[in-house]
């Protein structure tokens, strides 16, 4: 088995985002139209100079026809991407690897969601038929059972957990706050987080990702030619997907502490990418904190830090803006909004504002300057059964 | 008389029961209905348990019990309460059971007679025939079936090899009277003056009973165990005292525990005084059900070695209260606000039917297992919330195949569930849409272990 990657051979030019949250008065097109026309701005491009494009939408729309209408777009091959909340960078795999085959010169990634048109709160799968066996437990139960069974595993005391979680939504929350297009912008403390009454095993509604209308998107050429649309281009390091066949949820070894995906993810990332020492080469990491033990468990398999350890790490606030690795500098799925297709592309935009210098004041990075590389990571489905994607990407 | 059309005295050759785990305490509904009650506890089938899925356990109980010697040559389901009408309910038990595609599996729903119509088709055919007979009794709150009825589940194995009980005599007394009725559709269930029914049982019981004893050739002075199943408490009593059996002889009702479970009683109560009995008594069960049914049976030597693998006496034992309001809207009485997620999606019927051997017949059916984790979902869709989920291994088989599964959990309460809790499978209804059960497995806590008698 190989997986070569395309380190170096395909660079982000232009990025846009909309803001994340309930937006009553609009739809998918009107969000697909702001995320496309900020991109399009941002690489100094038209619609008709990109020559494909990449849709990713969880459950708000199917087909290319989708983005080729809002956009007018005029004989140009659209393809409507799928892959549960990895969705948006799924989009940007396909983008990056379409321009990397020499296929096409310029691709446009794009992600969406409309989900507050729904009539319920969460996150609801629409139903595929079929024989009525499947789990009917939310994902947020799922991922509950993670936090429990890493305070076992590490003799984390129940409270001191109770105390590292709320310190991740905490933090998510504070980064948040300083982002203008995030959905939450309230900072929370610890102890009032701490007090939230549980829905879902341990977990309470803060525990859980803002659910959020939204949009964002990409453009990618050949590296070499990168430099005539921007100075300071997003050089594609590494992207790397894995899909778990679902082994976890019937194997009696998997005790609920490591996501076996992310881990593989990570490791062909970082062999794509020649990266180390995660923790010191990084400048940031956007991971997917649909839930904060999610986050806790992701930094270990993403090897920012040993097993057992990350719960101390986040106490220790190591992952915070000033820390000695930030994650989710921009508020993440929990403060930032999880509109589904669009998170993965959500993600690459922070990297894309802070490795370039961009980010506002409040929220640069304490490693801003000093390293130039970001990781973003996005996952779908449940502990036992996930897609995992992570992405290097860098300024030079 | 008819006989058996075999050979051999045909006779009961195992028997499951299946008692829901909750009850609900007759003194609780007074205060809320303003009326009706009374003193003890009734069965009372949970959210998730129909009659169909009560008569699958049962009849698992009656085929493990026979550490699957006995396999059923057919499969009769009797109830007043089917899930479905205009199709074969017994259908999804021949599923659950794995039954051989050759095994024709019948209903006989409408009555409580229904229950006795399926177990003489029994004894008169051939070969092994599981009867299952499974029953809800609801009425409207405040009101006598409420009070009197019970939930359960009975499944009666006849054949004729090796019975544990003979049938030695099976007389019957039918004519047209009418004492309880119910336009299909209708939530309750109408008596006629309890007197007129009372009378009519009294004279069709006595005739009945009078001509099994001649057909068997003993007197009532050499009847072991009378059990008086159907009709009401009132005519059920007045019956027995005067059948010239003992008192001591006559067999408790349930009454202060289970309540009458319609179909499912005669069952029901000769299994429990089976699980009593000594080899070589004389049992009689006198149904009264339109009519009466007299069937007189002796018990064999072969009743030492037949060990119950869920017996009535453990699973009286094992039970937990269910809140008058909780029971209400279990059975659609008392509207509650629905939870605001997405309905469940109807099953697909080509799906259920390719995946059968799984959905149905789930192959670690048998199989306990220990919870490994387990959270609780208040956001879940449920119909009784909150969800109850777990992570379950299974313990190892003999060729060292154990297996996980993710797992709803029934029959406990939220603060009941712990890590290292020993679970079994248990046939569910997880929701119905759009007319169709969904039927699938659920683990519960392990009560009712195995006992010897």
């Amino acid at each position: 088995m190989a997986s070569h990657g395309i380190a170096d051979r395909v660079a982000i030019i232009g990025m846009g985002c909309t803001r994340f949250g309930e937006h009553w008065d609009k739809g998918l097109d009107e969000l697909l139209q702001a995320a496309a026309g900020e991109t399009f701005s941002s690489a100094g491009v038209t619609k008709d100079d990109v020559d494909a494009y990449w849709f990713g939408t969880a459950q708000s729309a199917m087909s290319g026809i989708a983005l080729a209408k809002p956009l007018g777009l005029a004989g140009k091959p659209v393809t409507r991407v799928e892959n549960y909340c990895a969705t948006g960078s799924e989009a940007l795999r396909q983008a990056a690897y379409a321009v990397a085959s020499g296929a096409y010169d310029m691709a446009m990634a794009i992600g969406g969601e409309k989900v507050k048109d729904g009539g319920y709160q969460g996150l609801n799968a629409f139903p595929i038929p079929g024989d009525g066996t499947a789990r009917s437990v939310t994902a947020a139960a799922m991922f509950s059972m993670v936090a429990p069974a890493y305070a076992r595993k590490y003799g984390v005391d129940t409270g001191e957990m109770k105390k590292a979680l709320a310190r991740v939504a905490s933090k998510n929350h504070r980064n948040g706050a300083r982002n203008p297009r995030a959905q939450f912008r309230k900072e929370y403390s610890v102890e009032a987080l701490c007090a939230m009454p549980a829905v879902a095993g341990g977990l309470s509604v803060f525990d859980c990702a803002g659910v959020a209308d939204g949009a964002a998107a990409a453009i990618v050429v050949r590296a070499e030619d990168a430099r005539k649309y921007t100075d300071k281009p997003l050089i594609i390091k590494a992207l790397s997907l894995v899909a778990g066949n679902g082994g976890g949820l019937e194997d009696p070894s998997y005790d609920y502490t490591t996501f076996p995906e992310v881990a593989a993810s990570a490791r062909d990332a970082y062999a794509q990418a020649g990266v180390k020492d995660p923790r010191r080469e990084l400048a940031m990491v956007e991971c997917h904190d649909c839930f904060t033990p999610t986050e806790v468990v992701l930094t270990e398999d993403l090897g920012l830090t040993g097993r057992g350890t990350a719960w101390t790490e986040v106490l220790k606030g190591t992952f915070d803006l000033e820390g000695e690795v930030p994650v989710n500098p921009d508020g993440g799925l929990k403060a930032f909004g999880h509109p589904v297709g669009a998170s993965g592309l959500r993600m690459m935009f922070e990297a894309w504002l802070q490795l370039r210098g961009e980010a506002p004041d409040d929220r640069r990075i304490s490693t801003c300057g000093n390293r130039k590389l970001a990781l973003t990571h996005n996952l779908g489905g449940y502990p036992g059964e996930m897609v995992s994607f992570v992405s290097i990407v860098g300024v030079e | 008389m008819a006989g058996p059309a075999t050979t051999g005295p045909r006779g009961i050759t195992g028997w499951g029961v299946h008692l829901p785990y909750r009850r609900l305490d007759r003194s609780a509904i007074k205060a809320v209905a303003g009326q009706g009650g009374g003193t003890g506890t009734r069965t009372v089938a949970s959210y998730d348990e129909d009659t169909t899925t009560m008569g699958a356990e049962a009849a698992r109980a009656a085929l493990r019990d026979s550490d699957g010697k006995r396999r059923p040559d057919a499969l009769w389901f009797a109830t007043t309460e089917p899930a479905y009408a205009d199709r074969t309910n017994a259908n999804a038990i021949h599923a659950v059971l794995r039954l051989d595609r050759g095994v024709p599996a019948y209903d006989a729903v409408g009555s409580v007679r229904s229950a006795l119509g399926a177990l003489r088709a029994a004894w008169q055919g051939n070969g092994a025939v599981l009867v299952v007979a499974s029953d809800t009794r609801t009425g409207l709150p405040g009101g006598p079936d409420e009070a009197a009825g019970g939930d359960a589940a009975a499944a009666l194995l006849i054949g004729d090899d090796d019975p544990v009980a003979e049938i030695v005599a099976w007389e019957s007394a039918t004519e047209e009277f009418l004492d309880r009725w119910r336009a299909p559709g209708d939530a309750r269930s109408r008596l006629w003056e309890e007197r007129f029914g009372e009378n009519r049982y009294a004279d069709l019981a006595a005739e009945a009973l009078k001509l099994a004893l001649g057909s068997a050739g003993i007197e009532a002075g050499e009847v072991s165990r009378l059990i008086v199943a159907g009709g009401t408490e009132r005519s059920a009593s007045a019956v027995a005292r005067k059948s010239g059996v003992p008192s001591s002889q006559v067999a408790d009702r349930l009454k202060d525990t289970v309540g009458n479970p319609g179909a499912a009683q005669p069952a029901l109560l000769l299994a429990r005084e089976l699980e009593e009995a000594e080899p070589g008594q004389n049992i009689v069960l006198l149904t009264l059900a339109d009519g009466a049914d007299a069937i007189v049976l002796r018990t064999t030597d072969a009743l030492r070695n037949y060990h119950p693998a869920k017996p009535v006496r453990s699973q009286l034992a094992a039970s937990g209260p269910v809140a008058y309001g909780r029971y209400l809207h279990w059975r659609g009485l008392l509207p509650v606000e629905p939870p605001r997620r997405p309905e469940p999606a109807r099953v697909s019927s080509p799906a259920a039917n390719r995946n059968a051997g799984y959905k149905f017949g789930f192959p670690r059916s048998g199989t306990q297992g220990t919870i490994v984790t387990f959270t609780i979902d208040k956001l879940s869709y449920s119909l009784s919330p909150p969800l109850v989920f777990a992570i379950v291994d299974f313990d190892p088989a003999p060729d060292g195949a154990g297996g996980r599964m993710p797992v709803e959990l029934t029959d406990t309460d939220p603060d009941d569930v712990a890590i290292g809790g020993r679970v079994e499978m248990t046939f569910r209804r997880l929701a119905t849409s759009d007319g169709i059960h969904n039927y699938f497995w659920k683990a519960r806590p392990v009560r009712a272990a195995r006992e010897e008698k």
